[in-house]
């Protein structure tokens, strides 16, 4: 076991599968020489060379689709957008081609998309997004978002042994701040799993990403007040862990889902429908949802504060579920 | 209708190579491939587009090349059996050269189970990874990332493969189409980039699509090689092709080729053309490519009537076996419509 950085994870997984299967390679831009920006590939174009690791032109489209050329030809290219911000860039290509590859003419497309998504960085419009909802509705594609250092590695593996595209969606915030301890040797978290974070029966909050941490504070504020919160961290977005959600749900039939990307069209409204159709016999208040303004990510502090969902809201939308 | 352009489409090519000398040097038995091929090629599409799709029996689009097959075909008898294919919609050659049955594509078209693509995709939407051909999606200029990466991963591997990726000119003025090359171009990878240049993409001349003469033109600014060459002699189309895949496979990069050509027919079954001078059309007649090869061979005294004839005849008992077999298929489960949407062990 080792005291490991989420970044560092994220590191690790990529690095022990590079060793392990000599068909995953990386391209992106600055992954080479630079080690990535947010130096997650460091060390990488040393150890692997340049065949392992290429620095791309300025040229999402063609980074992804030459990611899934490479993937016809048994490769399991890991494709890096600097930002996730920039992954609309490669839209089509994920999403008319990846996502359809196999379901079209049965040729799998066995790629890993990934990059630092998420606010909370003084990072501004472009470089603060949560992107997981503009993927959501293209059946084909398989989309995760760790929160702790252990499932950022165990994620990663998974995803580059997964034989279907998927998006793997890091939250830069978490990069240096998390830290957890993490074993020798190998292994991987199961895509389409959720973990429980935290038991409790008066109340859920189910997530994901940066915003587990969030849940977890208003938890422990909401426990002082005698009331017992479950925080359920998805992990996967597609395929959504049904049966984990509606478990929650019905366990505590006071639901709030709630997550960094904004509201409208967001991921909670799928996890919440589901909730409605299929745990309403258990539901004792509404399902609530807590995200981001239906706004582009602004830049100035006091801005971007308001934009992201806090603790106080969480609370304020646990008092109302309580009450209820 | 007719729509006021200021250019003429084109009718005079730049030819940066002749075929009176070096035509002698192809083999009378490559020479009666291309023949064969560019033939099938017709008559299946001839069937598909005039004959099936008018019965109803063909739902959807339907977009052949006729009056292009020198193209597919001149190029695609380049390809080893490990190279990679990345075709558009008008080089039904392709497939046919690399083996795909006319009783599959037929099937395809009819949207049967059978089909290429099992009634998953429709027209030539369809690839098969068994005979190392990539299908091509809707979004014109998509399949040149595509080749640029199956050419990265033969590079990575030191194999001796090349990729061959085709576009028509409306598709290079996509981004992608851009990107890709570029991106070839850049890290040297084994790929051809062969352009369909047929000078109308739906009703938009080329004039249009482009403010340069040439999208060969644009080599240079990739720092590749860019030919011009006259896509409806397929003996030119051939030897050209040749140059390109060996600069390729001997680890020089891309190469560009631009086959200058006339789409013959609507953009798809349902356009007329109006849009297209009729005198454009009767130009262009002249200068059929399958005309000219059976021309040109029996002048040789390579071909004799008589084979013409019974190559013929052996054309249309493949494409009437194809028709039949494909009618009798049937068509897939509803609930197929669920299946293969993720990996299934």
């Amino acid at each position: 076991m080792a005291l490991t950085t989420y970044l560092e994870a994220i590191r690790q997984g990529i690095w022990e599968e590079m060793e392990r299967d000599d068909r995953v390679f990386i391209l992106g831009e600055d992954v080479g020489v630079y080690g990535g920006a947010f130096k997650v590939t460091a060390g990488m174009l040393d150890h692997f060379g340049p065949k392992r690791v290429v620095d791309t032109p300025i040229s999402e489209s063609a980074i992804v689709g030459a990611a899934i050329g490479a993937s016809y030809m048994g490769m399991r290219p890991i494709a890096e957008m600097q930002f996730i911000d920039f992954i609309s860039c490669a839209f089509d290509q994920i999403t008319n081609v990846a996502a359809k590859s196999r379901y079209r003419w049965g040729a799998g497309v066995p790629i890993v998309i990934r990059g630092p998504s998420g606010g909370n960085t003084h990072g501004g419009p472009f470089h603060s997004q949560n992107v997981e909802s503009f993927f959501l509705n293209t059946p084909g594609l398989k989309i995760v978002q760790p929160s702790t250092a252990y499932d950022a590695k165990g994620l990663i593996k998974a995803a580059i042994r997964d034989e279907d595209p998927v998006l793997y969606l890091e939250h830069k915030y978490l990069y240096r701040r998390i830290k957890d301890e993490i074993p020798d040797g190998d292994y991987t978290v199961p895509i389409g799993k959720a973990a429980l974070r935290r038991e409790g029966g008066d109340l859920a909050i189910i997530t994901y990403g940066a915003a587990v941490y969030t849940a977890l504070e208003a938890a422990d504020t909401l426990a002082k007040g005698g009331a017992e919160t479950e925080v359920l961290d998805v992990r996967t977005l597609a395929p959504l862990d049904e049966e984990a959600i509606l478990e929650t749900a019905a366990k505590t039939g006071k639901v709030i889902v709630l997550h960094e990307a904004c509201l409208t069209g967001g991921a909670g409204g799928e996890i919440a429908a589901r909730i409605a159709a299929k745990a309403f016999d258990f539901l004792d208040g509404p399902v609530l949802r807590v995200a981001a303004k239906d706004t582009p990510v602004p830049y100035s502090p006091p801005l971007e504060e308001f934009f992201l969902p806090q603790v106080g809201d969480v609370l304020e939308a646990a008092r109302i579920l309580l009450d209820y | 209708m007719r729509i006021g352009i200021s250019n003429k489409p084109e009718t005079d090519m730049t030819k940066r190579e002749t075929t009176a000398a070096d035509g002698k040097n192809i083999p009378k038995e490559i020479k009666k491939q291309l023949l064969h091929y560019m033939k099938l090629t017709r008559e299946i599409e001839y069937r598909v587009e005039k004959v099936l799709y008018r019965q109803g029996k063909i739902v959807g689009g339907v977009y052949v090349g006729r009056g292009q097959e020198a193209i597919s075909v001149g190029t695609g008898m380049l390809m080893r059996e490990n190279d990679v294919v990345a075709p558009t919609h008008r080089d039904m050659g392709i497939f046919l050269i690399r083996g795909v049955s006319p009783r599959r594509i037929i099937a395809q078209y009819m949207g049967r189970k059978t089909g290429v693509t099992q009634g998953k995709d429709g027209n030539m939407h369809m690839g098969d990874l068994k005979h190392n051909i990539i299908a091509f999606v809707s979004h014109l200029g998509d399949n040149v990332p595509q080749a640029a990466g199956a050419a990265l991963a033969m590079k990575m591997r030191g194999e001796d493969r090349v990729a061959f990726c085709y576009s028509g000119e409306g598709a290079t003025s996509r981004g992608d189409w851009h990107e890709g090359i570029n991106f070839a171009a850049v890290h040297k990878l084994p790929v051809v980039f062969f352009i369909n240049n047929n000078q109308y993409a739906y009703s938009t001349p080329v004039s249009l699509q482009m403010p340069v003469k040439n999208v060969a033109d644009r080599a240079p600014a990739y720092g590749i090689p860019g030919d011009v060459i006259d896509g409806n002699d397929v003996l030119a189309v051939y030897l050209s092709a040749q140059r390109a895949v060996e600069w390729a496979r001997s680890g020089k990069g891309p190469y560009m080729v631009e086959y200058k050509t006339f789409r013959m027919t609507g953009h798809s079954a349902h356009d007329d053309a109006g849009y297209v001078p009729r005198e454009v059309f009767d130009e262009w007649k002249k200068k059929d490519p399958v005309e000219r090869l059976e021309h040109q061979m029996l002048g040789a005294g390579e071909i004799t009537n008589e084979e013409l004839a019974g190559m013929a005849s052996e054309i249309t008992g493949i494409v009437d076996d194809a028709v039949d077999w494909a009618d009798k298929s049937p068509y897939p489960d509803p609930e197929d419509c669920l299946k293969d949407v993720y990996f299934e062990k």
